[in-house]
């Protein structure tokens, strides 16, 4: 039921009415422009109400009215491929309708309702469905089939159900008590959407970056954190994760970001090709930008609207991965709605429900068997931008206390062009054991060990490197020397890895093997050619080192690495003479 | 004609509170007459049916409840014509320079709007400013903010000027102007900047706002808008390509706590208010390049950190929003070099989209990298020299030590006037590149090393040769 109030004040995106009686998180339209808002706050009879426009010129006495709707976000074939704004409105319809700038005022609909979609079913006039069941298809892109769904709390008999053309809002089928069915459904974007049941999450997320899927993996349907301070590469990171991480559709959230980084994702990721489909990799993708100058409280509702999309197509049986960049400029949004409503502060200016946000948030994410019994999951990677990059604030503090895995970016390593600048001291991944498994049986039996080998060599070089700031690498014995050098070739050659490079930007697992295995080979017959007393100057000015140092940039990457290997075996067999 | 109200019931600091108004829209510009005569402006910071909060931009000093609010039912706008370039404006608009007022061509709300993103065009166009550690090593792009990050009593003002003085885009003539928008700086600063624009002849392409020290602190929030729409008119309505100096946004950010103090805001980082990011990014959003437009905006903001220090709230907030930053050495600057900007700190996030073949030189981004790893490592040598003493290096570590020197001394150093171009500046990198030996050039394709490496030379002309 509608209902009419009037305008009581106004203080930047908050807005207080009174002559309605909305429940909490329901929608209302603030003023003559019908400006969109959520009440967030109830007392005594006035609702306090966070506005997703820009409330300049809204006066006290202007109308609003309750939807007595939550807000709600649109599912159904057309979301892949889109850009959408904090609250599901279409950034390109957007432009068509008000020019280059964003003004407001303008409600577009999430999903085209003019484009026509071939709808294949997949059950028959008789059926039992259940909620979740899949009842047929439509392709939405080359690669994705588009499944559509019994929505969540509907269920019966199926009466009729036609293959055919139809726009999303059109009945496709119908249940015997008369319910219809479109190809389009409506979830509150701030309640989880249901499923069977959660799994272990026991498969990793491959994302090509070696430095993440040799030492820090995580799990599809886990979650991770990259907090680091500006300049360190959180954007660059995210990119490639949604870029080659071998997820079947990515949910990429800028939220308060830059706008020129949206520019960037949009004009290369319909000239990127997916490695493990071939297809465009704006094909699997669906975009929200809510960037840092549009307005605060959409920024807050922007990642619940991309974590609605993602358990949507988890509901499919996809694994999902949503990136959310920043998930500190979503807790300032909350910190400045929090101000507005003269909440009692917490930690830093952020509300004292910061931590439960946070987890809730978090929570989405998971591996589970969907209501149709299909095993899927929907990951989710934050990034964090701590002021300062000060580790201890309360974002990066609360955000670690929940997720798996910790990406820390590292500005000394940034300035130092050592990208991904994720040091590899203070990351971590609390998935490594229960992925063992998984990367023994698929990469190589060898893989546990080897990894473990690097962490070794890593940890003792930064031991190593105390010392050396002391009395330089001179003093120290030559089997050091040769340990601080096999660091220097894990850290140059196999760590570092240059994203803007064709060849090395994506790095499969079988590269990743290969390229570790031959330092560890590098290591080893160095470690035998000086217990027969060779120089380890002869080993350090090894030709092969250097080659090998290259071959991660060629396309023949296995001929190149056969070339190492020989030149490898041909050098320590003429130094041994 | 509007209703006046002499129903003031409360003045802290910037701010007045009204009571009993007829329904009053958020962000309305309000006109107040003082009983002395004069006339101030404000804005509405907060409306109700009981009570309207303004700011008056002009400051409080000398007002009292008798004077009379009127609520000019807009929102506060700049008139804009083409006849505003080479005028030199207050910091809320008024005419300095004894001109008479700018005959508007358009009144245009200063607030401005965000761009939509997918209207947004990427920037792409390399901006040569013939210094060297930025055309070399932190490209800026038509359309970038890149701000300079500096500490009081460093020589900012100096690059600004010769930045602004040199930029241009080596392919491209099209027209172009610069925007000068003063925030809280001395009357002293203002002049230097006004003396060489004139000397320069920048001035008839440019439009200036004036909000010195001395002016309402205020006046301050609203002089960097202005100076925005301003650019957007000539970029977005003229195809001109805007150069847009603000200075200095530390003042920008006092004046922002003191508004958010003066409402009694829960503060948030050291006592500035909570949306400062957000406050930050509708400014510096407005840089950029929109699809089918022909003109674009380039932003340089200046800032002072407060004690040098690079985590204050000013730069990191600034940080997060703007796509890379210059940052000044106070230790370069001691060692008496100019421009002296640190280099490591430094980035510029669009310089991969503005260099490489057809655009600088093929071997742009590997040289950078490699000239970058370098001198990050005889940097860190540096340290360990200091302790053990040079002799105690090994070889290897003392040719990466005297790269640093080099390096600091023949890229870094430049003269105030010389405007190096990109040809001269990259040539520079290989001829320091080539004190090392080349094994350790990892960075760089073979290739490039045979193409450039200066060692090479004799080969490349042996081969040149029929």
């Amino acid at each position: 039921m509608e209902e009419k109030g009037q305008v009581y004040r106004v203080s930047g995106p908050v807005v207080t009415a009174e002559g309605i009686r909305p429940r909490m998180y329901d929608v209302v339209a603030v003023g003559q422009e019908k400006l969109m808002g959520e009440v967030i706050g109830l007392e005594g009879d006035r609702s306090i109400i966070q506005v997703y426009e820009d409330t300049s010129g809204i006066r006290p006495g202007e109308e609003v009215t309750n939807t007595a709707m939550p807000l709600m976000v649109e599912l159904g074939p057309g979301l892949v491929k889109s850009i959408y704004d904090g609250i599901q409105r279409p950034l390109p319809v957007l432009r068509d309708r008000m020019g280059d700038f964003i003004r407001r005022g303008v409600s577009a609909p999430g999903l085209d309702r003019s484009r026509k979609w071939a709808f294949v079913p997949k059950a028959k006039p008789g059926d039992k469905v259940a909620p979740g069941q899949i009842i047929g298809s439509v392709q939405e892109t080359k690669y994705i089939q588009h499944h559509i769904l019994v929505p969540p709390r509907v269920s019966g008999t199926l009466s009729t159900i036609n293959a055919g053309s139809y726009t999303v809002t059109e009945t496709v089928a119908a249940l015997d008590n008369g319910t219809p069915l479109q190809l389009m459904q409506k979830w509150p974007v701030r309640m989880g959407r249901p499923f069977r049941n959660r799994k272990m999450p026991d498969v990793p997320l491959i994302t090509g970056q070696r430095i993440l899927d040799a030492l820090f993996p995580v799990a599809k349907g886990g979650t991770a954190a990259i907090p680091g301070p500006f300049g360190s590469g959180k954007t660059v990171t995210q990119h490639q994760l949604s870029k080659w991480s071998d997820a079947e559709i990515v949910v990429y959230v800028g939220c308060g970001e830059r706008g020129n980084e949206m520019t960037e994702v949009l004009s290369e990721f319909p000239h990127l090709l997916d490695p493990k489909t071939g297809a465009p990799l704006m094909d699997r993708t669906v975009l929200i930008a809510n960037t840092s100058n549009m307005p605060v409280a959409a920024r807050e509702a922007s990642v619940y609207t991309g974590v609605t999309i993602a358990e949507y197509y988890r509901d499919m049986g996809l694994n999902v991965s949503l990136m959310a960049d920043s998930t500190s400029r979503w807790a300032e949004a909350l910190r400045e709605i929090s101000s507005r409503l003269e909440e009692m502060p917490g930690e830093e200016g952020y509300p004292a429900y910061l931590a439960a946000k946070l987890s809730a948030f978090y929570e989405r994410a998971g591996r589970v068997e969907t209501l149709a019994g299909h095993d899927a999951s929907v990951t989710v990677v934050g990034a964090v931008s701590p002021p300062g990059g000060d580790f201890s604030e309360p974002v990066t503090q609360n955000t670690l206390r929940i997720v798996k895995v910790f990406w820390a970016l590292d500005s000394k390593l940034a300035q130092r062009r050592h990208f991904p600048a994720i040091n590899w001291l203070s990351s971590y991944s609390l998935y490594g054991g229960i992925l063992d498994k998984w990367y023994n049986d698929n990469v190589s039996p060898d893989w546990t060990r080897l990894r473990g080998w690097a962490m070794e060599v890593l940890q003792k070089e930064a031991e190593l490197q105390e010392i050396v700031q002391l009395v330089g690498s001179d003093a120290l014995p030559e089997e050091q020397q040769l340990l601080l050098e096999v660091a220097r070739m894990i850290r140059e050659i196999f760590l570092q890895q240059n994203a803007y490079h064709e060849v090395d930007s994506f790095c499969p697992m079988s590269r990743q093997l290969q390229l570790l295995s031959t330092i560890r080979r590098f290591s080893d017959l160095s470690t035998r050619a000086m217990e027969g007393t060779i120089p380890l100057s002869k080993i350090a000015s090894m030709k092969s080192k250097e080659v090998l140092a290259k071959a991660r940039f060629e396309k023949d990457f296995e001929g190149e690495l056969k070339k190492v290997l020989e030149l490898m075996a041909s050098e320590f067999a003429a130094a041994g003479k | 004609m509007t209703k006046e109200y002499r129903t003031v019931t409360k003045i802290a600091g910037p701010l007045v509170f009204v009571e009993k108004t007829e329904p009053v829209g958020y962000g309305e510009l309000v006109g107040v007459a003082l009983s002395d005569g004069t006339t101030r402006r404000g804005q509405v910071l907060d409306t109700s049916k009981e009570a309207v909060v303004v700011q008056i931009f002009e400051g409080t000093s000398g007002m009292d409840k008798a004077s009379g609010v009127r609520f000019l039912g807009e929102t506060l706008k700049l008139p804009v014509s083409l006849d505003m370039l080479g005028r030199i404006l207050s910091g809320s608009g008024d005419p300095l320079d004894g001109g008479p007022r700018v005959v508007p061509d358009k009144r245009l709300d200063i607030t401005g709007s965000a761009i939509n993103p997918w209207a947004r065009d990427s920037p792409k166009e390399f901006i040569q400013t013939g210094i060297s550690t930025i055309d070399g090593m932190n490209t800026l792009v038509r359309g970038q903010k890149l701000p300079i990050f500096s500490g009081a009593g460093l020589p900012h003002n100096d690059i600004a000027l010769q930045i602004a003085r040199q930029a241009k885009v080596p392919t491209a003539t099209a027209e172009f102007a610069v925007i000068f928008a003063a925030m809280g700086i001395t009357n002293e600063e203002a002049q230097y900047f006004m003396r060489d624009f004139e000397r320069t002849g920048a001035l008839k392409r440019a439009v200036v706002f004036l909000n010195l020290a001395d002016d309402p602190a205020v006046e301050r929030l609203i002089t960097p808008r202005l100076a925005l729409t301003a650019a957007e008119y000539l970029a977005y309505e003229h195809d001109m390509h805007v150069l847009v100096i603000l200075t200095d946004l530390t003042n920008y950010c006092e004046a922002l706590r003191q508004i958010g103090a003066a409402r009694e805001e829960v503060p948030g980082r050291q006592g500035y208010p909570g949306y400062m990011y957000t406050d930050l990014a509708t400014l510096y959003e407005r840089a950029g390049k929109i699809k089918g437009r022909k003109g674009s905006i380039t932003q340089f903001p200046i800032l002072t950190m407060p004690g040098d220090d690079i985590t204050h709230p000013i730069p990191d907030l600034t940080g997060y929003i703007t796509e890379g930053q210059i940052v000044i050495s106070r230790d370069l600057h001691r060692k008496g070099i100019y421009p002296p900007i640190n280099v490591l700190p430094s980035l510029s996030r669009l310089m991969n989209a503005g260099i490489g073949k057809d655009m600088t030189r093929e071997d742009h981004k590997s040289v950078s990298d490699q000239v970058y790893a370098a001198y990050a490592e005889g940097n860190d040598l540096r340290g360990l020299a200091a302790i053990v003493g040079k002799e105690a290096l090994s070889d290897r570590d003392k040719r990466f030590l005297s790269f640093a020197d080099l390096f600091e001394d023949r890229f870094v150093r430049q003269g105030r006037e010389e405007d190096r171009d990109i040809e001269t500046t990259l040539g520079l990198s290989w001829e320091l590149l080539g004190s090392l030996p080349e094994g350790v050039l990892t960075r760089l394709d073979r290739k490039f090393i045979q193409k450039y490496h200066p060692a090479h030379k004799g080969e490349r002309a042996a081969a040149a040769k029929p």
